[in-house]
């Protein structure tokens, strides 16, 4: 039995499925985390990533090109980014409940368009997803070689996306002023940074990986738009930005050993182990919780993340 | 010139009252956009929208009979969220009710029958509150962020339910993820004949008055209120901030519980995966409309029941989408944020 | 000086309003290349608000500014930075989390695309260093410096963008003696470059010390303006408050009593798990006011957390008339007797958004009088609150009315109601008056004498000297977490309190 698990290709299989499984999670806690460096929680997520999930199989559905599909998924996001911006930056509104609204909003619109465009029929419609792509020579090396070095697009993105917005926070002129707004907006407004302008552009980025991320649901992972496609991981990327302590490459990590989990999973259900799928379904968010408990206590929050900024409070 | 927002002098309090009304009645006129893009005539649509929920009976009976969950998890959610604990698990909260309420009524057989009813609800009641009490034990002794955890256990829940619908509470001999029916005697009695009025309708509306009393008569009302203003300074007053977030956590997953009983009791007679639509999170609209206040949730719940129920007969006479709903419910809450905003803020328009 | 000179700064007519409130009122002000013209007012006088109109963070509801003969119209700080203005707000623009060299460049990160240049932004950095004297390793983090190298890192990230009009707000309140000393150095070898500082203060002393000019604000209008040189420090007190300042008390002598609070080798960690109180002993008695002087940041909040009740020590004890107090839980510290005035009215004090009368029956909620089995007795909640609004004389609309609308004296005036409605044997009060104006300060300091002859062991944890001298029957001085002084008030002199206060102990 256990010598049935833990051969060559299954290994090979699980590193696959963790790719895939992990790719929309590390995009959605790169998104996140961008937001939540800036000050400004975005509960928006998981509609944000259904959004992104139905547009981009549905234009893709109607034009036949992915990679329209996939723009449009980030073209969406980005309006949701500007309507979470709206309400938490500029109006200041709370921003749990204003990300709530985004989710509901997001949820309820895109099951909307869906059946306008879609209908009931009784066989869901199905688009031709991503292929995936070899990458010569690495692919040929052993084991990771077949597993890593061949998988979509999307997930080659998403990996080279870590270092990215690592370096962005860390090393550039804006990563600076990021982070300063969202430790002390007000330090940031006395030298000139717009405080407002850069949450929302924030947001947008972020919004717009979100959604790229939900879209990777419904082009690559699957090839059909579910209702519950997204099924909490845009829950779970919001997890991951705290278990990463807000950093892109622990974050991104945490999305890594999701995805192992959830890939272990789905390779034993494909190698018809009669446990309740259900079981091993929850397992993923059981473990997110225990690892949110290993951390939440030295956990170091950006210190005006829920704040709005506002000029003018008093006096004096 | 630039726009700024600055603080206003206070407002009376009937504006206060005013303001869901004005936030649901431009939420209507905003679900206008969608109605025309589905190609739904404006005025026919707005009218059997109406008509669907209100306009029979038997119609305005199930209006009632829909309020009932919404009304629960609504109270249940506002009353979290009034101590600031962001349970945003009604969902989970009131499947796990669910779940010991079909448990119960299926196979406590032994037991005197008039008993079994009241045990149902309790056990509802109960495990809705463990399942709160989860994430609420988790943010005081471990600093979990209860936003989160609560999200998460929602998906803990479903698959719990799919374990035992798959497995010991299967209905023998189906392949379906469903229970067998509870036993007659744990059946929420009918109360007006021809119609699925139900004994949950009045439960519910009794719990919109013991939590309004809760809040503004009991020390325990005060302390909740307390902590969710302001927890440092409810601590430093000597209020022991974390029973106080144990016991609203208790209550508002019971309630949600609560909700699950009804679902179970009055409606499926049995237990399914799809108990709930999403109940758990319509509570959080419920509860922002009606600014937190039980009288409110009980109008807002009304208001959302009106609107799920006018939505099917709408959408039958007009073809615009059922999904509709989804998008009122989100805007009127989003627009409720925004009026809220307004009475403590104005506008300002600056000259440069 | 050179008043021939065109002026730097000009503003006319300046007018700015908060909802009803008139913060500043028609007030013209100029400022001089290379002068130190210092701003003077009490709390609330309009200071810090016309500054901040001049840094662009306000825009005025009337008025015009001209900045080195041109006139502008500033939107916001980016504006104001530009052309020279500069500004160091009282509570620091600082990122704890980052280093001094980032919190520097913020802004003004030199690089070229996105990346930051970070060599040429240390070169410049320390150049600025070795001209002015400000040296501080530039990749140290925020949080592990002290107050003045905060200060510090603030005047160089002004220097650093070039300003030639320094704004600097209260600079001294947080600073011990002998930083203020080198600070002023600072201020002057600026002005001899010929840039110019405008310093705002309710400090006589400190304003006759280091200004050229003084321009001096009531009510959001200027009152006077005088050369430094030909005025006095009574003249100045008059002008500010508008009457005679010097306040008189009449302090009955009496003997302390039986000791009511003794501390015993307190140690308490601070947030970042530091030593903030490190074995600190003294004990309080009946009839006595203890005045603790200390420049902020020396672990009194540590401390006075500790008796409060919101904070866990880490070693020794602490006895109310002769029985230990457990730690780390507010309500047996209540229970105790020991009334609290937190530094912190509105975060930690009060529920701001709760009414007048929700935040008086905070600690005595739960007794038999207000409620039986959870639920409320409303008449006598009533009864008690009126009496309290009324024997404290707190202006409020009525009861119900939420806190927040409420100025921040009579926000004090609640938590002294509801701190002195037990008769406690142990008052606490931190930083009782900071940010008060003087009909409050005054109230406050009658208020607590009455508890003193009362009987109650009062331990007043204040920066403000002339308070302590005030108050105190005797006084110790905590420095670094460490007591390192103590006098009678008889014997104490300002000096030596002084001295202690930036860490010089008695050989």
């Amino acid at each position: 039995m256990i010598s049935d698990i833990f051969n060559l290709a299954f290994l090979t299989g699980l590193i696959g499925a963790t790719l895939r499984m992990a790719t929309p999670i590390i995009f959605a806690t790169l998104g996140e985390i961008i937001s939540e460096r800036s000050g400004v929680l975005n509960l928006g997520i998981e509609g944000t990533m259904l959004m992104g999930a139905m547009t981009g199989f549905l234009v893709t559905l109607i034009t036949g090109s992915q990679w329209l599909g996939v723009f449009t998924a980030a073209i969406a996001g980005i309006l949701l980014g500007l309507l979470m911006a709206f309400l938490a930056v500029y109006l200041g509104l709370s921003q749990h409940v204003s990300g709530l609204g985004i989710t509901l909003f997001a949820t309820g619109l895109s099951m909307f368009i869906y059946r306008l465009k879609v209908g009931s029929p009784t066989v869901p419609p199905t688009v031709d997803p991503f292929k995936k792509v070899v990458i010569p020579v690495l692919s040929d090396i052993p084991v990771i070689g077949s597993s890593i070095f061949s998988s979509y697009l999307l997930t080659y993105i998403a990996i080279i996306l870590i270092p990215l917005v690592s370096l962005l926070l860390y090393k550039t002129k804006v990563g600076l002023k990021i982070r300063t707004v969202g430790a002390n907006p007000f330090a940031a407004d006395t030298v000139g940074v717009n405080v407002n302008l850069l949450r929302t552009l924030c947001l947008m980025t972020g919004g717009a990986l979100m959604a790229i991320g939900g879209s990777f649901l419904t082009l690559a992972h699957q090839n059909m738009f579910l209702i519950d496609v997204v099924g909490g991981r845009g829950w779970i990327a919001i997890a991951m930005t705290i278990f990463g302590n807000w950093d892109p490459v622990k974050g991104a990590a945490g999305a890594l050993i999701f995805g192992v989990l959830d890939g272990f999973q789905l390779r034993l259900q494909a190698l018809g182990f009669r446990i309740p799928f259900h079981i091993f379904l929850m397992i993923p968010y059981l473990i997110t919780i225990v690892a949110l408990v290993s951390v939440s206590r030295k956990a170091t929050v950006p210190a005006s993340l829920l704040k709005p900024y506002r000029r003018e409070e008093k006096g004096s | 010139m630039s726009l700024s927002i600055v603080k206003r002098k206070p407002l009376p309090g009937w504006v206060k009252l005013l303001i869901p009304l004005g936030a649901i009645l431009v939420a209507l006129l905003f679900s206008a956009i969608p109605i025309v893009i589905a190609r739904g005539a404006l005025f026919k649509s707005y009218y059997y929208l109406f008509y669907g929920a209100l306009g029979t009976r038997y119609n305005l009976l199930e209006t009632f009979v829909k309020a009932s969950p919404l009304i629960l998890t609504g109270l249940s959610v506002s009353f979290a969220f009034r101590a600031r604990f962001w349970n945003i698990g009604a969902e989970g909260q009131l499947l796990a009710g669910a779940t010991v309420a079909a448990w119960i009524g299926i196979y406590f057989v032994g037991i005197p029958s008039f008993l079994l009813l009241p045990l149902t609800i309790i056990g509802g009641f109960v495990a809705g509150g463990f399942w709160a009490f989860v994430p609420a034990a988790l943010k005081t002794k471990l600093k979990v962020d209860d936003v989160v955890s609560t999200l998460l256990l929602n998906y803990v829940m479903i698959h719990i339910m799919g374990t035992l619908l798959f497995g010991p509470m299967q209905q023998p001999g189906s392949s379906w993820p469903r229970s067998p029916a509870i036993l007659d005697a744990a059946q929420y009695p009918v109360l007006i004949p021809r119609s699925r009025f139900h004994l949950g309708i009045p439960l519910a509306l009794l719990a919109v008055l013991i939590i309004w009393f809760i809040n503004d008569r009991t020390v325990f009302g005060y302390r909740s209120k307390a902590v969710g203003v302001n927890i440092r300074a409810a601590n430093f007053g000597g209020i022991n901030t974390n029973s106080v977030i144990i016991c609203t956590a208790l209550i508002s997953g019971g309630l949600a519980g609560l909700a699950g009983v009804g679902e179970v009791c009055a409606i499926q007679y049995k237990l399914i995966m799809d108990i709930s639509p999403g109940y758990g999170y319509t509570g959080i609209v419920i509860a922002m409309l009606g600014n937190l206040h039980p009288l409110g949730a009980m109008f807002s719940a009304f208001f959302l029941s009106i609107i799920n129920v006018g939505a099917q007969t709408m959408s039958r006479m007009t073809g615009v989408p059922v999904y509709i709903v989804g998008v009122i419910e989100a805007v009127s809450l989003i627009i409720m944020l925004i009026f809220l905003l307004f009475t403590e803020y104005r506008l300002r328009w600056e000259r440069k | 000086m050179t008043y021939g000179k065109e002026p730097v700064v000009e503003m006319q007519g300046i007018t700015k309003r908060f909802l009803d409130v008139v913060a500043n009122k028609n007030i013209d002000f100029s400022l001089f290349p290379g002068e130190i013209c210092a701003l003077l007012g009490e709390n609330g006088a309009g200071k810090t608000t016309l500054m901040n109109i001049l840094f662009g963070y306000y825009s005025c509801d009337e008025g015009k500014i001209f900045i080195k003969g041109e006139e502008v119209s500033l939107s916001s700080p980016r504006d104001a930075i530009k052309r020279g203005v500069g500004m160091i707000h009282q509570h620091f623009t600082l990122v704890p989390s980052q280093t001094v060299l980032e919190n520097v460049i913020i802004g003004a990160e030199p690089g070229r695309w996105l990346l930051i240049d970070k060599k040429s932004a240390r070169e410049k950095l320390i150049r600025l260093q070795k001209k002015f004297g400000l040296l501080i390793d530039p990749d140290a983090e925020v949080w592990t410096l002290s107050v003045g190298e905060r200060q510090k890192v603030e005047i160089l990230k002004a220097l650093y963008r070039n300003v030639d009009i320094l704004i600097m707000d209260e600079p001294t309140a947080v600073l011990a003696l002998a930083e203020i000393v080198e600070l002023f150095k600072t201020l002057k070898a600026l002005a001899s470059e010929n840039r110019s500082i405008i310093f705002i203060s309710h400090k006589l002393h400190e304003v006759m010390e280091i200004s050229d000019r003084i321009v001096v604000l009531r009510n959001g209008e200027v009152v006077a303006e005088r050369k430094t040189g030909e005025t006095n420090v009574k003249e100045l007190a008059n002008l500010m408050v508008g009457r005679e300042l010097l306040e008189r008390i009449e302090k009955k002598e009496i003997t302390p009593g039986e000791r009511v609070l003794s501390v015993d080798d307190l140690t308490v960690l601070s947030d970042r798990g530091l030593e903030a109180v490190k074995k600190v002993s003294f004990s309080l008695h009946k009839y006595e006011i203890l005045g603790m002087a200390g420049v902020s940041g020396n672990g009194q909040k540590e401390l006075a957390e500790v008796l409060f009740g919101i904070r866990e020590k880490s070693g020794g004890k602490i006895f109310i008339k002769g029985k230990e107090l457990k730690d780390g839980n507010p309500h047996e510290s209540i229970k105790r007797g020991i009334a609290r005035i937190p530094e912190d009215r509105i975060d930690t004090g009060l529920l701001m958004d709760l009414s007048v009368e929700e935040n008086l029956i905070l600690e005595v909620h739960s007794t038999p009088a207000f409620q039986q089995r959870g639920l409320f007795n409303f008449q006598n909640i009533h009864n008690f609150s009126e009496t309290k609004i009324r024997e404290y004389n707190i202006k409020t609309d009525n009861r119900d009315a939420p806190t927040k609308t409420l100025s921040g004296g009579n926000l004090q005036k609640v938590i002294l109601a509801r701190e002195l409605a037990g008769e406690p044997i142990v008052l606490i009060a931190c930083q009782p008056t900071r940010g008060l104006d003087v009909g409050a300060m005054e109230y406050i300091h009658a208020r607590l004498l009455e508890q003193r002859d009362r009987g109650c062991g009062i331990l007043l944890i204040s920066e403000d000297l002339d308070e302590i001298f005030l108050l105190s029957d005797r006084i110790i001085v905590i420095y670094e977490g460490r007591i390192i002084g103590e006098a009678d008030i008889h014997q104490a002199t300002r000096e030596q309190i002084g001295l202690w206060m930036s860490g010089v102990e008695e050989k």
